[in-house]
């Protein structure tokens, strides 16, 4: 009788993994980089291109990478709360990917800039570094310069919320996180 | 008001298909006649309701109705209007429609056909059926209505996905689903055989021709997808073992094993579980194939907008059809256990190998398809199985199966001298071997261990599948060939014309991609392209840039090719059309990529030599199934006594 | 031909600017250029609905096969251009899965139930092989 099982038991074995698997969404990728050091890089800044920006820009504090381009429609849809964030302290970096220099600085002008500074990738080569597939992507540095969290789609309030601030609880020092104390949204 | 009579059609179909699929089956199990009687009029009756569900979506397209949410998705009035029907297969919940429509039909066929049945058997099928449908119909009804309205009315739709503005898609989701939900024919006499207790040799003379249809609308319902893959996406391929294709391809798996394990029980009344596991199978992969396509869960260009309720709903169809019917085999597998001995060297062992290896084969697919996901859901990270591990991988239990064909094709049921049969092969077998061994080296310079071995086995398969028709029709030696046996020499033949034509195309394959502008020439796979111009085109619902490309070799003009761009009016992202000069020994494809600025053009370029005996094989192999099925023993009414006298030494088929 | 095709591939690469992507211009080397092709098809697309950066039309496909051309064009083996890969994109870009204890058993799989079915075969017949052959012929 146990061996007429089998086939019903392959049976129940997979329909678990369905079940659970229905939860999942596939489309999901974990970022490959948490937990890891940034990618070294030095980009022309956008809006001065004697200016650079560099990955020792990043070190020491808590920080956002975004990664942006006057061609992704999403990027204008959270560039708003981007705004809001960087109002109340979050220093975010914005690396521009793909795009023309003349409209991202058109765009920064007319939309506000979020940006303690952009850095200008227009071939994706820096942004392939990052692990970056599109725009836009948002990173949480640490202040040891570790990735600690990559989130793809437009950020908004309750991303923020729900997979930001945790983190950030976690592991922000005392002095690290001045925005958190200001009640960053 | 159509579009709602649509849906209560769909209704009464359920109500129907319910009726169908329980008094029938309670009739059976206490002997009420009347009970029984009533599978076929509840059959008739849901098939009529069903088509009108059917023909009312159609006609929401034709007419243009874009109140009805599915065909504003997918329809548009520019849309040509051979396109505007299909489209009503264009996306999940029409499909789904076509999946109730097309298994009504086969409920029909069943119907029809089960009047030489006893009815206890016959009601217990229809019943079945009958559960099936009441299941997929409530699905469809409950979470993937097509029939649903659009309020506002938009102005126009969407239009269908350009990609399937092809004949592609008037023939190739048809087909496959013919096939595809043909797998629940021999489910349905499965299960009825187990309810009753009995399964001999009738009931699988029986279930044997039902199986032969499905299986050859399934195999010419790939093959359609693979040829329209390889013409339409510009790239050239023609498998990629996505999941979506894969869950077409194991139904297929089984089905060949089912058919021919059923040749065994029909001849010697044994394998019972074997093929009552198989038609399990078969079914239960069909449906697995469903999920997999809608539920969401692994990503593919072929799946269906997703939804995890759907995929519970399917999740929970799997679970009380196969799962029932996995149940009931667990229960009545000891009264299937029957005496039959055989030897070594014996048709009954080659056809018990050919299920063994056919079976690890579809475990192997399987296991390559849902690997990513048990591993993600297991938390141990996420992966991708593709194409590199399939191509080796299908090959450990394939290559041994398909060098067996030849042999197995030429043995005697119970035992048979294994000299005498060495003897008769070992010439075309050495043959094959030198042949494939030297030919592919000579004609392209190069061979690898895996051509020369793949070369090797089609070319015998195929030698192995001519012997005796050659010897029958040719030499008149030897009784006359039966249809039967015609349609298993013609299939087996595709196999190995099939097998022929992917390895070569596959290891000889020519790729690459040019920058080029009207005035260049480029030398690329022994021909040259001689890229005279590029001009704009309008089309019904887009307009193309169409590139004049001749095509010469060593100066002589073969042909002038048109490779197109199009950007079609509604969802304007490009598409590629390709143009492609075909001759028997190969294909030359060639494909417009991006404008790379000052009139200069991506160029994408591929020479494929043998990929005709590709299509060709399969083409060949659904051929044998009609051939097979249209034997004189089928076509008999009565079932007339089993004649004693001694088989031939090669056997029936 | 090919040298002119070559300049002008060169020639857009500079006027192209940012937005258009480069000709992609083959390696003369064929060794080089067969070992591109079959590379670019084991390559995931991370963004794309299952294709090869070979076949995807999305731009991250485009970024990647520039990458993989430029690392061939280093000298890097495969297995470097699909580690400098899978470093960045994760394991999930490469179609050929990564040999770990955990894809073992994906990779073992079809050898073992090869040996497991040559053992139901083996077992089957020999129970079959002492049965009697001849059965009762109908009446």
């Amino acid at each position: 009788m146990v061996r007429y099982l089998a086939p019903l038991a392959i049976l129940l074995v997979i329909g678990v993994f369905f079940y659970f698997g229905l939860q999942r969404n596939p489309n999901d990728v974990p970022s490959a980089l948490i937990g890891k050091q940034i990618p070294t890089f030095s980009l022309p800044s956008v809006t001065d291109p004697q200016d650079l920006v560099t990955n020792e820009a990043l070190a020491g504090h808590v920080s956002l990478v975004n990664v942006w381009g006057t061609w992704c429609v999403e990027c204008r849809h959270e560039h708003g709360y981007l705004l809001e964030l960087a109002r109340t302290g979050v220093p975010i970096y914005g690396l521009n990917v793909r795009d023309d220099r003349a409209a991202a600085n058109d765009w920064l002008a007319r939309l506000g800039n979020p940006y303690v500074s952009s850095g200008f990738d227009p071939e994706g080569k820096a942004a392939i570094d990052w692990g970056v597939t599109g725009a836009p992507e948002t990173f949480l540095i640490g202040s040891d310069g570790k990735i600690l969290h990559k989130h793809i789609s437009p950020l908004t309030a309750q991303v923020w919320q729900n997979d930001f601030l945790p983190l950030l609880r976690e592991h922000c020092g005392p002095t690290d996180c001045p925005f958190l104390a200001a009640g960053g949204r | 008001m159509i579009p709602e009579l649509g849906q209560l059609a769909l209704a009464l179909a359920l109500c129907l298909a319910l009726v169908q699929g329980t008094l029938p089956l309670v009739g059976a199990g206490i002997g009420r006649a009347d009970l029984m009687a009533l599978a076929r009029p509840a059959a008739a009756g849901q098939f009529v309701f069903v088509l009108l569900a059917f023909g009312t979506l159609v006609y929401a397209f034709l007419s243009d109705d874009f109140s009805v949410l599915f065909v504003a998705e997918h329809s548009n009035s520019a849309l040509p209007v051979f396109y505007k029907a299909t489209a009503a297969w264009g996306g999940h919940e029409g499909s789904m429609l076509l999946w109730i429509t097309v298994l009504a039909i086969w409920t029909m066929a069943v119907a029809a056909g089960s009047r030489s049945q006893p009815q206890e058997f016959a009601s217990r099928v229809l019943g079945v059926l009958g559960i099936v449908s009441a299941g997929v119909i409530a699905f469809a009804f409950f979470t993937s209505n097509p029939f649903l309205r659009l309020i506002p009315t938009p102005a126009d739709g969407n239009d269908l996905n350009p990609l399937l503005q092809d004949p592609g898609m008037i023939f190739h989701p048809p087909t496959l689903y013919v096939g595809y939900v043909g797998a629940s024919v021999p489910f349905a006499f499965a299960v009825a055989a187990l309810l009753s207790g009995r399964l001999d040799k009738d009931w699988a003379k029986w279930t044997r021709p039902w199986t032969v249809v499905a299986w050859l609308f399934l195999t010419a319902g790939i093959t359609l997808g693979s040829w329209w893959s390889y013409y339409e996406l510009g790239w050239g391929g023609w498998w990629f073992w996505d999941p979506v294709e894969n869950s077409s391809f194991m139904p297929w798996l089984m089905a060949t094993a089912l058919l021919h394990s059923l040749a065994v029980t029909e001849r010697r009344g044994i394998f019972k579980s074997w093929t009552v596991l198989l038609a399990i199978a078969a079914f239960s992969l069909s449906l697995l194939g469903t999920f997999l396509t809608r539920a969401g869960v692994l990503i593919s260009v072929h799946a269906f907008a997703s939804d995890p309720t759907r995929g519970l709903f399917i999740l929970g169809l799997l679970a009380l059809f196969s799962g029932g019917g996995l149940l009931l085999y667990a229960i009545r597998a000891k009264n299937l256990e029957a005496e039959g001995g055989f030897k070594l060297v014996s048709r009954e062992a080659f056809l018990l190998a050919n299920n063994v290896l056919l079976v690890i084969a579809t475990a192997v697919v399987l296991l390559g398809t849902l690997a990513p996901l048990i591993i993600e859901v297991a938390g141990l990270g996420k992966i991708s199985v593709g194409p590199p591990y399939f191509n080796l991988m299908f090959l450990v239990p394939v290559f041994p199966l398909v060098a067996l064909i030849g042999v197995g094709m030429h043995a005697g049921w119970r035992m048979m001298p294994g000299d005498a049969l060495m003897r008769r092969l070992r010439v075309p077998a050495l043959a094959a071997v030198i042949v494939g061994v030297v030919a592919p080296f000579i004609v392209f310079d190069t061979t690898s261990v895996l051509t020369a071995i793949a070369v090797s086995i089609a070319l015998w398969v195929c030698a192995s599948s001519l012997l005796d028709p050659v010897r029958r029709l040719v030499y008149r030696t030897g009784a006359p060939l039966t249809r039967g046996q015609m349609g298993m020499y013609l299939a087996h033949f595709g196999v190995g014309i099939f097998m022929l034509g992917a390895t070569v195309a596959s290891a000889y394959n020519f790729e690459r991609d040019y920058s080029a502008k009207p005035g260049d020439t480029i030398q690329a796979g022994g021909y040259e392209f001689a890229f005279q111009s590029i001009t704009e085109t309008q089309g019904p619902n887009f307009v193309a840039d169409e590139a004049q490309i001749e095509l010469r070799k060593n100066g002589a003009l073969i042909a002038v090719l048109n490779p197109q761009i199009r950007t079609y009016q509604v969802q304007t992202s490009p598409m590629t059309e390709a143009a492609i000069e075909s001759n028997v020994l190969r294909d030359v494809f060639v494909a417009l990529g991006e404008p790379l600025g000052a009139g200069a053009w991506s160029v994408r370029i591929r020479v494929k030599p043998l990929i005709g005996f590709l299509w060709f094989g399969a083409g060949l192999m659904a051929l044998g199934g009609i051939v097979a099925i249209s034997d004189r023993r089928y076509r008999l009414a009565a079932r007339q006594t089993q004649p004693a006298a001694a088989q031939p030494a090669t056997g029936a088929a | 031909m090919k040298t002119l095709s070559s300049l002008v591939a060169i020639w857009l690469a500079f006027a192209a600017g940012t937005v258009a992507a480069a000709a992609e211009e083959g390696f003369d080397d064929p060794v080089l250029e067969a070992r591109y092709q079959a590379l670019t098809h084991e390559i995931r697309c991370p963004k794309c609905l299952n294709e090869s950066i070979a076949e995807s039309k999305a731009p991250v496909a485009a970024d990647l096969r520039r990458e993989v051309r430029r690392l061939i064009g280093e000298g890097k083996s495969d297995d470097e251009v699909k580690t400098f890969l899978s470093d960045r994109y994760g394991d999930f870009v490469l179609y050929r899965p990564r040999m770990t204890a955990t894809t073992f058993a994906v990779w073992a799989a079809p050898f073992v139930l090869l040996a497991f079915g040559g053992l139901v075969f083996w077992r089957i017949l020999a129970a079959r092989t002492n049965q009697p052959i001849d059965e009762e012929l109908p009446p």
